[in-house]
């Protein structure tokens, strides 16, 4: 099948051709320089995000406190993980790489706060 | 049974209310919206007029010259923004002189005083650097003014309360019915209640409150204006009031500063059918900022901060009808359109005299004429500022940034009579949001501010009332 | 009046980044006034990643980003005040402040350092017509509402503007529940990061409408929808392009403006196309010893840029209280060819020749071009760029005998050269 995405590498934005009906080489179209081929492969074999978002903190200086996942997830995980910050409540005080939710749906990376809030 | 029912929060309402609360009697205010000053008295030019424009011998040209006369000292006593700033007509046409000196002549016919014409652009410019050069004389108006005319009916409003004046709020009305002692008014909510006089003050649906009891029809056109407000870094472009000389092409925009030292120019003209059209067009507001630019050629588009529309109640007849109806006890005043807000002040004292007469009303020996507004920080001495914020440490506290307006004074606004119970009345009360950045860092801080005064969560604050929620709940 | 070595405006990134500079060229006598009730500024609401690159080489959220910043301040005992609004800034420079706790303070101050940041351009600013309920944000305030307040604006959800925020919002509100039916762009091209049209749009199916604009809004009380039309190549809308879409919210993110109300009363000259002060390459201004850096000197993307600036506003301040004068003599850079700014705005004629960066924008989408300084006409500098753009700020660094070879000139200019570049 082939598709189009654009390179998010560098400014330029190529919009690249890709072509994967044979996974084990995939054609890429579109792209000025190597980094375009590596970015389209990865989005096509294992594309990952990075999720930020925000959980409830109970006696802290402030309701909310922001978290990120540690590393970036599987693109398939996102709004399953977005689903596990909403039964989280956490109790200050909250410092930043404290774990939120460890394993994300299994897939071994955690959600950690990237915020101090401290109890008040 | 009520003495007396008005129906109407606004300038004329909230004006006739204030003036009979300094009789023995029992008076409740009807306001549909949520709040005082919703309707036209919140979004107009803020005007005094001098009272030159009015046709001689018709009741605009009397209440709008006696109504002018009042505005110093009860700005005054009620403490509310108003400045005699003066007005001008300009003519761009050497021939159209005499339209200034027939506007002159008809002044001083209307009793309108020390009016006077100059001529050459040199010397219109020496009252008004920034105007055009293709204005070739003027007619000055030393008497026309400015007011903040929210401010004035929240003034009223908040005066009226503190004698005694019950404010019913979501109130419409829905039926007035006559019987042999008084009146049974309904309105949309259920509320009943009987009342020896009603008073119309209804604005826009004045017709329609005057259609439920009297055989003689109103029609009231609701004709919107659009308006421009300016940043308060042009505000040196104008001082006076600045009106063009109607032409053939048509009456053109004013040229205003405000009380508050924005700019604000317009407003364009269009009868709508709905009644609560408030919506700005993009052809409009090219329109108003377009002609504006023909009096001050250097406005810039970029300091434009907020656009807005208001309604102004025309009536067919051309003139404002101020009285007992033909319906004994039913009062109307309608078809108050410009130059109503400079004659609200002579009609609410004619008004409740007329009334007081005619229920043989009674002075209240206590009636505390005299009312302080919210103190306003930015306007303030340093040594003022310490003072307040020693007495109470809120108004150590900036909210609005942009307007510089203080914690303290957004609770004072809330907590007042008649208080402010949404974003909007804050914002009429304190100034709060209506600066640069259009409540852009200021939202979020006041809405808790009045869910914490009123005691409401911060789902059910809203920007004027009704469904006009800020947020729809919480993320989690 | 108490006195005071140096007062900084504002504790967000740019004021963190001048504190910690000032400090390690050896200044202690400093204040950070800070007006919110946390250090850290609109970094604290910026929960997304992407910061810090080329600060700390790794990718952190902004409130990691502010806390690393915040942790060198209160490492070096640095003072400051919170909750404390600065409401005037004199020409004298005395500074005063109010807080709840302290009252009114006037200081006088041997330096001042303004780092107040910017704000978002309201609907008004862009003239759309229409109905004035409930429901129309800047994409700033709904991030504060959702991210820091913890609720919801809108559910369906319309946004003007593909800056990075209005980006970031769309993907933020549709992490919250919020379905975003259009991003909606007026030019022909995003000023957005790729990565941040990819990761915030693409993903998630949101369409992004270039050469389009919003009309009219619709709803009494609460936004029901607003009209989108394509416009001409004037930027003017098409009368028979118009559209109506449901939605109850309407999102703005429709440019930031330097925020120089305090500016303007130390009579501080400013700039009409960064909406910034006028600077030298010490970021002082005309006004001897009062200093802007970040983005209420002109708006930047990048928070590392704003630290690595606000480093120097810091430590030029610094030289400044130690007595080292103001030279008089002064180069404007010109900017030409489609180059749109260049901040410093002037260049100081001395004999300081240290190595020197130089921020700037391009007024339109270029490919293939040469970036150039020029001294009395003459190419000093080139850096050649398959592309630029209106939405990514160029920063090129001189040599000291380069930036010699610029202060000796009597004119400085700064270019592009178009066409096909070797």
């Amino acid at each position: 099948m082939s598709r189009e995405m654009i390179c998010i590498n560098c400014p330029m934005g190529c919009r690249l051709t890709v072509d994967d009906t044979d996974k084990s080489n995939i054609k890429v179209q579109g792209n000025t320089c190597p980094r375009g081929v590596t970015y389209a492969v990865n989005e096509i074999t294992s594309p990952k995000r990075m999720v930020t978002g925000s959980v409830k903190v109970d006696g802290g200086t402030i309701p909310m406190v922001s978290v990120k996942t540690r590393e970036a997830i599987p693109k398939g995980l996102i709004f399953d993980s977005l689903e596990l910050l909403k039964t989280v409540t956490l109790k200050a005080p909250v410092h930043i790489g404290d774990v939120v939710v460890a394993d994300i749906g299994g897939c071994g990376v955690d959600f950690i706060a990237t915020k101090n809030v401290e109890a008040v | 049974m009520k003495d007396i029912i008005i129906i109407g929060g606004g300038v004329i309402g909230c004006g006739i209310a204030r003036e009979l609360a300094r009789y023995q009697a029992d008076i409740t205010v009807l306001e549909r919206g949520n709040d005082v000053s919703v309707g036209t008295s919140k979004a107009n030019s803020g005007i005094v007029h001098g009272g030159y424009d009015a046709k001689p011998d018709t009741l605009k040209a009397k209440y709008n010259v006696a109504g002018n006369a009042m505005f110093d000292e009860l700005s005054r006593e009620l403490d509310f923004p108003f400045r005699r700033n003066g007005s001008m007509v300009l003519c761009f046409d050497e021939k159209q002189i005499d339209g200034l000196t027939e506007l002159l002549n008809r002044g001083l016919k209307n009793g309108v005083k020390d009016m006077y014409i100059v001529k050459g652009n040199a010397e219109v410019k020496k009252l008004e650097p920034y105007v055009s050069d293709n204005v070739v004389a003027a007619l000055v108006v030393p008497t026309g003014g400015i007011v903040s005319p929210y401010e004035m009916t929240v003034a009223y409003a908040e005066n009226a309360a503190v004698n005694g004046v019950e404010f019913r709020f979501l109130s419409e009305v829905t039926s007035v019915k006559k019987d042999k002692d008084g009146f049974t008014v309904t309105c949309a909510d259920g509320y009943t209640e009987r009342a020896k006089i009603v008073i119309n003050a209804a604005g826009v649906y004045a017709d329609v409150i005057n259609n439920m009891v009297c055989k003689r029809k109103l029609n009231i056109v609701a004709r919107k204006g659009d308006y421009v407000l300016m940043d308060k870094t042009c505000g040196y472009l104008a001082d006076h009031t600045m009106f063009q000389l109607p032409t053939k092409m048509g009456k053109g925009v004013l040229v205003t500063p405000t009380t508050h030292g924005n700019i604000l120019v317009g407003p364009t003209a269009t009868d709508v059918d709905d009644k609560d059209d408030v919506n700005t067009t993009a052809d409009e507001l090219n329109e108003a900022f377009a002609k504006a630019s023909l009096t001050v050629p250097s406005l810039a588009r970029r300091n434009i901060i907020t656009q807005f529309s208001g309604l102004r109640a025309h009536l067919d007849l051309d003139d404002f009808v101020v009285g007992e109806s033909e319906v004994q006890g039913f009062y109307n005043v309608a078809g108050i359109e410009s130059p109503g807000l400079s004659a609200a002040p002579a009609i609410a004292v004619d008004v409740a005299l007329n009334v007081a007469n005619k229920l043989g009303l009674k002075q209240k020996p206590h009636f505390e004429a005299k009312r302080k507004g919210i103190p306003q920080f930015s306007k303030l001495s340093n040594t003022e500022r310490e003072k307040l914020i020693d007495q109470n440490p809120l108004y150590g506290k900036i909210v609005c940034r942009c307007e510089v307006v203080t914690e303290g004074e957004i609770v004072d606004s809330i907590r007042r009579p008649v208080g402010a119970k949404d974003l909007d009345g804050v914002k009429r009360r304190t100034r709060a949001g209506m600066g640069r950045c259009q409540a852009g860092f200021c939202t979020p801080r006041i809405m808790e501010i009045i869910a914490r005064e009123l005691g409401l969560d911060m789902a059910d604050v809203t920007k004027r009332g009704g469904e006009s929620n800020v947020v729809v709940g919480k993320t989690k | 009046m108490r006195n005071i070595n140096l007062v900084i405006v504002g504790g967000g990134p740019a004021g963190l980044a001048a504190a910690k500079a000032a400090y390690d060229a050896g200044e202690r006598d400093i204040l950070i006034l800070e007006r919110e009730a946390e250090l850290g500024g609109i970094l604290n609401q910026c929960i997304h990643n992407g910061f810090g690159l080329h600060t700390f080489k790794e990718e952190l959220t902004g409130p990691e980003y502010a806390a690393r910043y915040i942790t060198e301040v209160i490492n070096r005992n640095i003072c400051y005040k919170l909750n404390a609004t600065v409401i005037d800034v004199s020409n004298s420079k005395v500074v005063t402040y109010v807080s709840a706790e302290d009252g009114l303070v006037q200081l006088q101050a041997k330096a001042i350092i303004l780092a107040c940041g910017c704000r978002e351009r309201p609907r008004g600013a862009i003239n759309i017509a229409g109905m004035r309920g409930a429901g129309v944000f800047s994409a700033g305030t709904a991030q504060k509402l959702v991210n820091i307040d913890g609720y919801l604006p809108g559910k369906e959800v319309v946004i003007l503007g593909s800056g990075d925020i209005g980006l970031i919002m769309a993907r933020r509100m549709t992490f919250e529940g919020a379905h975003v039916s259009a991003v909606v762009e007026l030019m022909p091209y995003s000023s957005g990061l790729n990565r941040n049209i990819v990761q915030c749009l693409n993903d998630f199916d949101i369409p992004l409408y270039f050469s389009h604009t919003v009309v009219d809004i619709k709803g009494k009380d609460r936004v029901e929808g607003v009209v989108i039309a394509q416009v001409d190549e004037k930027l003017q809308p098409i009368k028979s392009t118009e559209r109506l879409i449901p939605c109850d919210t309407l999102l703005l993110s429709v440019g930031l403006l330097p925020e120089n109300e305090l500016a303007k009363n130390a009579e501080v000259q400013l700039s009409n196309t960064t909406g910034g002060a006028v600077v030298d390459e010490n970021l002082m201004t005309n006004v001897d010893g009062v200093f802007e850096c970040g983005n209420v000197l002109h708006v930047h993307d990048l928070v590392d840029f704003v630290s690595a600036e606000s480093e120097n506003a810091g430590k030029c301040a610094v030289d400044y209280i130690n007595g080292i004068a103001p030279c008089r003599d002064k180069t404007v850079i010109s900017c030409t060819n489609g180059v749109r700014y260049c901040v410093p705005t002037v260049l100081n004629r001395d004999e300081h020749y240290a190595p020197q960066s130089f921020k700037m924008r391009v007024a339109n989408v270029f490919k293939k071009v040469e970036l150039a300084v020029l001294a009395d006409g003459v190419k000093i500098y080139g850096r050649k760029r398959p592309v630029v753009a209106p939405g990514e700020m160029e920063n090129i660094t001189l040599t000291a005998e380069q930036m010699q070879t610029l202060k000796q000139a009597k004119t400085v200019e700064i270019t592009l050269i178009k066409g096909e570049v070797k």
